[in-house]
């Protein structure tokens, strides 16, 4: 255990690189994601198309690919950011997808009587989304929201391969000086695990606490 | 893709009166305003780079890049086809381990999938790399993807199976067993195969995820799509065509798999199944809530069945 106790600092500092952008990524990727699904359910034809197009462009490329050209290969054309922020500006774009398929399941569990009913009673459609389908959708949508946000928090590892000083990237390291990989990758999983459990209680309580019985 | 997946949710508004069709039109024409200048404002800013200079772009239309490129296509669907095997072959043992009385191969089924769903791919990897060799243990690159991909994708694909299984009617299983079925032949003969049905667009929808892990053949050197794309743009230099390149084929294959998912999710005579049992019938099209690229299971696809 000695390994851990010399390179404390910096496996500290890695976590906090790594639960950094976890947050970052996370709050933006909601907002963001609620943002599209709101274009993906209104009535303007022109927003659900774009809407469909950019959840089907970020569900169907690898992540790796979209870092690999927003870090390596955008800076040949000016577009140039420090490492860190455009990592999580990637991480959040592509993760509003997910968010956003969540929250359309979410509205899909509203059923189709109670719109009917909210539109006999003279609302307006704005209306009938803030007060009858929004309330109900959020709620639905906690435990799969949860569990992109699960997803996210992996995937921020992959930051490691285009050279964020993360969590992996900085295990590794320290397996490069100390050749114990498997104490290492293990202790560095267990983390991860940790992170997990965290993010899958609170949305287990979150839920709890909103969940409509039916 | 098909049009049909992004089609107006009806039920949310009535059909539109006059003024509402003016202001979704004057709201259509702001929007792809916005877009248009979006889109001129970032090919100005690639044309001062000279990012659209021809001679930057034409070599793709060479046969030879391509045939380079696909090769490392071949090599993703190589590695995506085998994962796709051995992962939903343990992944089915998983499932039914997780649904099995013994409550040995229960605990150890669960906490296989908990742990393998909360550790990066990334992880595994490096730990396949540079832990496996320390034990004598050296295997050739595919497998130093396949190994470390299997592992991830099986614990999905058991929660797919599993949300299945536990999505189907219980008579069916009840009626096999007063037949006079075993339990286990019951699972075999009646359950599994309606499951197995019941979850194939999940399934596919798996295969879109675990093609885009492939990706990660980039670290470990395979010759796949992305790692072919590197090589190509470390030779040319046109770091941005071949990168964009690269993601239109991904995004292609994928589309197609992704369009093949939502398409049979709209099969006839699977709605039965399907429709949660609160009789709350789906407004937007179809309810995709696993399409992510991670282990996280299909938390509402079947009926959600709470028994466990």
């Amino acid at each position: 255990m000695n390994i851990f106790a010399d390179s404390a600092g910096p496996l500290l500092e890695a976590l906090g690189t790594t639960v950094m952008m976890a947050v970052i990524a996370g709050v933006a990727a909601i907002v963001l994601g609620t943002v599209v699904t709101a274009a993906r359910i209104s009535p303007i034809p022109v927003l659900r198309g774009l809407a469909f197009a950019y959840v089907q462009f970020f569900v169907n490329v690898p992540l790796l690919v979209l870092l690999i050209l927003a870090v390596f290969a955008l800076p040949d054309a000016g577009l140039l950011l420090p490492l860190t922020p455009t990592a999580i500006i990637v991480l959040a774009l592509y993760e509003a997808a997910y968010v956003a398929e969540a929250i359309r399941s979410g509205v899909n569990t509203v059923g189709t009587g109670q719109i009917e009913a909210s539109r006999a009673l003279g609302f307006t459609l704005v209306q009938s989304l803030r007060l009858v389908v929004v309330p109900q959708a959020l709620r639905a949508a906690v435990q799969p929201i949860g569990n992109v946000m699960i997803a996210l928090t992996m995937n921020t590892a992959l930051a490691a391969a285009v050279g964020v000083v993360e969590l992996t990237s900085e295990a590794n390291k320290l397996n490069l000086v100390e050749a114990q990989p498997i104490l290492i990758f293990t202790v560095a999983g267990l983390i991860y695990m940790a992170l997990a459990l965290v993010i899958g209680l609170a949305a287990g309580r979150i839920e709890k606490r909103v969940a409509i019985k039916r | 893709m098909s049009t049909s997946t992004h089609e107006a949710p009806v039920s949310l508004y009535d059909e539109p009166g006059p003024r509402t069709r003016r202001a979704i039109r004057l709201w259509s024409v702001v929007a792809v305003v916005v877009v248009v200048a979006v889109i001129v404002l970032a090919l100005l800013q690639f044309a001062s780079k000279g990012q659209l200079d021809a001679d930057r772009w034409t070599p793709f239309l060479s046969a030879g890049i391509w045939q380079y490129l696909l090769v490392g296509l071949w090599g993703t669907i190589q590695a995506a086809a085998l994962v796709a095997v051995l992962g939903g072959a343990f992944g089915l043992l998983l499932a039914l381990g997780r649904l099995s009385r013994n409550p040995v191969i229960h605990g150890v089924s669960v906490a296989y999938i908990e742990i393998a769903r909360t550790i990066p791919v990334l992880l595994l990897i490096y730990l396949m790399l540079f832990g496996l060799p320390q034990l004598g243990l050296n295997f050739p690159l595919l497998w130093k993807l396949v190994i470390p991909l299997t592992i991830a994708n099986a614990a999905a694909f058991a929660e797919i199976i599993r949300a299945g299984i536990l999505g189907l009617p219980a008579g069916q299983s009840e009626a096999a067993v007063s037949l006079g079925l075993s339990r286990g032949q019951a699972m075999r003969l009646v359950v599994l195969p309606q499951a197995l049905r019941f979850v194939t667009p999940s399934l596919v929808t798996q295969l879109v995820s675990l093609v885009k892990d492939t990706s990660l053949g980039y670290i470990v050197a395979f010759t796949e799509l992305l790692y072919r794309g590197q090589v190509l743009a470390a030779y040319n230099h046109f770091l941005i065509p071949t990168f964009v390149v690269v993601t239109l084929i991904y995004l292609v294959f994928n589309g197609a798999l992704s369009t093949l998912a939502s398409q049979l999710r709209r099969r006839p005579g699977k709605r039965s199944l399907a429709e949660p049992s609160n009789g709350a019938a789906p407004i937007v099209g179809v309810p995709v809530t696993d399409t992510r690229a991670d282990n996280t299971p299909v938390g509402n696809t079947p009926a959600g069945n709470p028994k466990e």
